[in-house]
């Protein structure tokens, strides 16, 4: 297991280099940088600007050094906890985002957890009653959480909350809350917010989930094994929980290396329009005020989630699975 | 003898030569079936997937409306009915008093709220607007080239015909839809085209080679896989000039949307040809002194041809949608294109969609396109392989 862990850990190390040196790309592609876009304004508003105070606020910022060393730069405050520093705020991108990592991390798992917690029964019972009434109008719903696309789901939801109920139910807390240091009630209040958001990004997941183990469980159950298991007389569940739900379980914990980018790119939508306050909503407003370095490390920080949510989910497998952490593959 | 008791006795033969093979002969139908080729089969098993084929007709009565959006829309993509803003859905009727009278409208009277400055349009069951068919109406450039003014339908004169409502502007929520749909479903084939390319010469090389080529490949499609799509769209499409001409930033959106989507492709491309490129006719190609291309191309690559175009066709709502929300969150297309994601731009704001809930009658095409796809597809996938069972 520590060879394995090892080596997973491992391979992680150039994914992350080759994504942080893409994400460094995508800071540098809009034209101009944040200097001569500020000196612009300056300008534009008629105040005078001192060379030297251009010469020094370049030499601050490293924007007269080549490429390269501005990028190791980037990476190396990275690997210390500094995020850069957002242009647009004058702050560093540190305390700009505030709470919104961690809250964005709470959607995400809590969604993920959803996921699960949902999609295991319903696909176990479509699974074992296949083409009953049940299993139809799961599938049919199925192919409507995959068909829609979330954002739209988000507006329609919000729409239905505001008309019928009178209620928003955008936002993560209540109102009072918005500007509070964390306490019981706080916590308890987003609790409340999160199912309407974890609701919406959760569905499309939750609707490929249920497919994946119903067609994997139906795989199992038709073996040969199975019928003998029957013919020896084994309770039905027993039969069920003992040997195959264990076999359909793999792909149903791998799974979640395809599905926790989709969750993560939609909570970011979701998150725009139920304007929640996670990294969405901030990481639209500095990619259109071309705040770079703060958009940068929003998005190193949702790769670095998924990239950590993969490598959980390998580990999770290959302590499910001895066949894995034996051989060592990398579970997909 | 008599006549009767000849019968009974007679010797009947077959005066027809013998054919020992009768027996194995094919029916025409049967015939039919084994001759045909794996793409007619292909054909008749997805007609039989009732889902498939019914998406398939609805998917191309909607890309063939594509060349003629000009004339289908009622109105033109910009007209401003200044005096009808924000002008609720109206309801086509038939019948009048109980008297036939032909597709019409009911006009609409004017009130405004004062408490709540709101428009209010109250249908007044006096005036009945006949609709025109075939007639001429505002005037548009067809395909941005030729002056006209031909449409289909048109509102009465001096009428008004608003299906699906009206904007801000005063501008045919159903026109702009139609409009829409010329921007937002070739988006889709666009950039499928890019991806396609990009997947099947980026999985070809690395199945075909295997080695570092395979390596390094493999490598690069983990990393963009383990990106999450949106954000990485919404960076680089903010990362797209504003100078640009919205005819670039459409090719510029594209081909962002390709440059991410081609990993599943080139995933399905590589495995296929890793075990294909082992079979004898793969070296024989190659003994024969055929070129990588070659062999990739013209013999590798039609094994799977079938299953390629169904994981496209499951993959084009994705462009769609990817659209659709870049334009929606302001990052893609903007204003002067019109868009489905564009279009509902404006119901980003709640509590205007709380007020006006037709500004959100957008999602409706964009569902059912994404719909059919998925079913388009999930059919495709059933019926690439024609000689299963």
């Amino acid at each position: 297991m520590l060879t394995f862990l090892a080596r997973r850990l491992f391979v992680m190390v150039p994914t992350l280099i080759m994504i942080s040196v893409l994400v460094f790309v995508i800071i540098q592609l809009p034209p101009g940088d944040f200097l001569s876009t500020y000196l612009n304004e300056l300008q534009s508003q008629g105040e005078a600007v001192d060379p030297a105070k251009i010469e020094f606020l370049k030499h601050q910022y490293g924007l007269d050094q080549p490429l390269y060393v501005q990028y190791f730069d980037w990476a190396w405050g990275l690997l210390h906890g500094d995020l850069g520093f957002s242009f647009e705020y004058n702050l560093p991108v540190t305390e700009v985002v505030g709470d919104r990592l961690w809250l964005s991390l709470v959607l995400n798992f809590s969604t993920i957890l959803f996921i699960y917690i949902v999609s295991f029964p319903i696909g176990i019972y479509s699974a074992t009653r296949q083409y009953s009434w049940g299993d139809y109008g799961f599938t049919l719903l199925g192919f409507l959480g995959l068909a829609m696309p979330n954002f739209l789901f988000a507006l329609i939801l919000l729409y239905y909350a505001n008309v019928v109920f009178g209620t928003s139910i955008g936002g993560l807390m209540d109102p009072e809350f918005i500007n509070q240091g964390w306490s019981f009630a706080k916590v308890m209040s987003v609790v409340e917010h999160l199912w309407a958001p974890v609701l919406v990004i959760g569905t499309s997941g939750t609707a490929s989930m249920i497919r994946r183990l119903r067609a994997n469980l139906l795989d199992e159950l038709g073996k040969q094994y199975v019928v003998t298991a029957h013919a020896k007389g084994l309770s039905p569940l027993k039969v069920l929980f003992k040997y195959p739900l264990r076999m359909a379980l793999n792909p149903f914990i791998a799974d979640i290396g395809n599905i926790l980018p989709q969750v993560v790119s939609g909570s970011v939508l979701v998150s725009v329009v139920m304007s929640l306050p996670t990294t969405g909503p901030m990481l639209l407003t500095a990619l259109q005020s071309q705040d770079m370095y703060l958009a940068g490390s929003f998005l190193m920080f949702l790769a670095l989630l998924t990239v950590v949510g993969m490598f959980v989910s390998d580990v999770l497998l290959a302590w499910l699975d001895p066949r894995i952490r034996l051989q060592g593959g990398v579970g997909k | 003898m008599s006549s009767d008791e000849e019968k009974r006795n007679a010797h009947f033969v077959d005066k027809a030569p013998f054919n020992p093979y009768e027996r194995d002969a094919l029916t025409p139908e049967q015939e039919k079936y084994y001759l045909a080729s794996q793409w007619r089969l292909t054909w008749w098993r997805l007609k039989r997937h009732r889902l498939a084929y019914v998406s398939l007709i609805i998917l191309a009565v909607m890309y063939a409306s594509v060349f003629i959006v000009e004339f289908i829309a009622p109105y033109a993509q910009e007209t401003r009915n200044s005096n009808f803003i924000h002008h609720p859905p109206q309801s086509i009727h038939l019948f009048h008093d109980g008297e036939f009278v032909g597709p019409f409208t009911y006009g609409t009277d004017f009130s405004v709220d004062m408490e709540t400055l709101k428009p209010n349009y109250v249908p007044n069951m006096d005036r009945v607007d006949r609709l025109r068919f075939f007639c001429s109406g505002d005037d548009y450039e067809f395909w941005g080239l030729i002056k006209a003014d031909f449409h289909f339908v048109c509102p009465a004169q001096d009428g008004t015909l608003f299906v699906f409502g009206t904007d801000r502007l005063g501008r045919d929520m159903f026109s702009r839809i139609i409009y829409g749909a010329r921007v937002s479903l070739t988006i889709g084939l666009v950039g499928i085209t890019v991806s396609f390319f990009l997947g099947i010469v980026i999985g070809g090389a690395a199945g075909y080679y295997g080695g570092w080529v395979d390596a390094t490949a493999q490598r690069v499609i983990e990393v963009i896989r383990s990106l999450p799509e949106i954000p990485l769209w919404m960076a680089l499409s903010a990362a797209l000039p504003v100078t640009w001409s919205p005819i670039l930033i459409y090719f510029g959106i594209t081909i962002i949307l390709g440059l991410i989507d081609w990993t599943g492709l080139a995933r399905a491309v590589r495995s296929k040809l890793l075990a294909l490129r082992e079979e004898d006719y793969a070296l024989a190609a190659r003994l024969m002194g055929a070129k990588p291309k070659r062999i990739v191309a013209r013999h590798l690559l039609p094994n799977f041809a079938s299953h390629l175009i169904a994981s496209v066709t499951l993959s084009i709502p994705n462009m769609i949608l990817g659209e659709t929300a870049l334009s929606f969150l302001g990052l893609g297309l903007r204003a002067p294109v019109t868009s489905w994601g564009v279009l509902l731009n404006d119901a980003q704001n709640i509590n205007a969609v709380a007020v006006y809930p037709w500004l959100m009658l957008p999602v409706v095409p964009v569902v059912i396109v994404v719909l059919a796809f998925n079913f388009l597809g999930d059919g495709l996938r059933d019926a690439a392989d024609p000689y299963k069972n």
